[in-house]
């Protein structure tokens, strides 16, 4: 035990040099999606059927538009931590499995910056 | 890696399914198809940004035998995911390992999912009308 030092111990990480925030993060955007995905779902379908304005109106509101960029960083994040745990989990090879791994973490921030920009235009016009 | 066929130990395919597992994998394929939904409802909102043209498209696509068929198995899924990791959410407070509570969560999950994807679509569909 004493062959650790003190940073060491109140860093809390192992020889991998990582701690728990990816399990953690799993678990923190989990629970946010509990009442996002249940909105979510609610509106979908008291919208079924809808026009463009009514859709518009809709995310264009802040009761549409903030619930909805939140919906889209918990959930892209909270998938892009479960992917990237399939792709660990049945990629073998070293290579492949790095290329997936970026290609997944780009793909991830470029649908959440299209989303939130898309989300941002209608609430604010133009 | 391996290169030589040495004998490998007994994996899933030695195993009768059983719900714990069944169920298991079934979070982590939901999970897969959600993902798709997420690229989907991305589509859809840039779709609504770009204005009414674009839209009808988005609603066409949406509205198609496949587009039905995509949303209804997303729903399920999302219904799924939402209810199974909720039970994963109690597991990890440390509660519900025993065997019988592990069968019932199990089952509860289950019959929640399928019952709020009919419960959603039966909703969504009667109030067509409504706008």
């Amino acid at each position: 035990m004493a062959m650790r030092t003190a940073i060491a111990r109140v860093r809390g990480l192992g020889s991998a040099k990582t701690g728990t925030e990816h399990w953690w993060m799993q678990r923190v955007t989990a629970v946010g999606l509990v009442p996002l995905t249940l909105w979510f779902v609610a509106s979908l379908v008291s919208l079924a059927g809808a026009d463009f304005e009514t859709a518009y109106l809709w995310v264009a509101s802040p009761t549409g538009s903030l619930p909805m960029i939140l919906l889209l960083l918990a959930g892209l994040w909270h998938g892009k931590l479960g992917l990237q745990v399939v792709v660990e989990d049945y990629i073998h090879a070293e290579g492949v499995k790095v290329a997936i791994l970026m290609l997944l973490s780009l793909a991830t921030v470029a649908l959440g910056v299209a989303g939130v920009f898309a989300v941002c235009k209608i609430s604010f016009g133009e | 890696m391996a290169t030589a066929q040495r004998p490998l130990s007994p994996h899933l395919q030695v195993y009768k399914p059983q719900i714990t597992t069944v169920m298991s994998i079934t979070h982590r394929a939901t999970g897969i198809a959600l993902a798709g939904g997420a690229v989907a409802l991305v589509f859809w909102l840039l779709a609504l940004a770009s204005g009414p043209e674009a839209f009808e498209v988005a609603q066409a696509v949406a509205g198609s035998w496949l587009g039905y068929l995509s949303l209804f198995v997303w729903s399920f899924c999302l219904f799924y995911h939402l209810s199974n990791g909720i039970r994963h959410l109690v597991w990890d407070m440390g509660y519900g390992f025993e065997i019988p509570q592990l069968y019932a969560s199990g089952w509860v999950t289950v019959g929640a999912s399928v019952g709020l994807t009919v419960l959603a679509w039966v909703v969504g569909l009667m109030g067509l009308g409504g706008h």
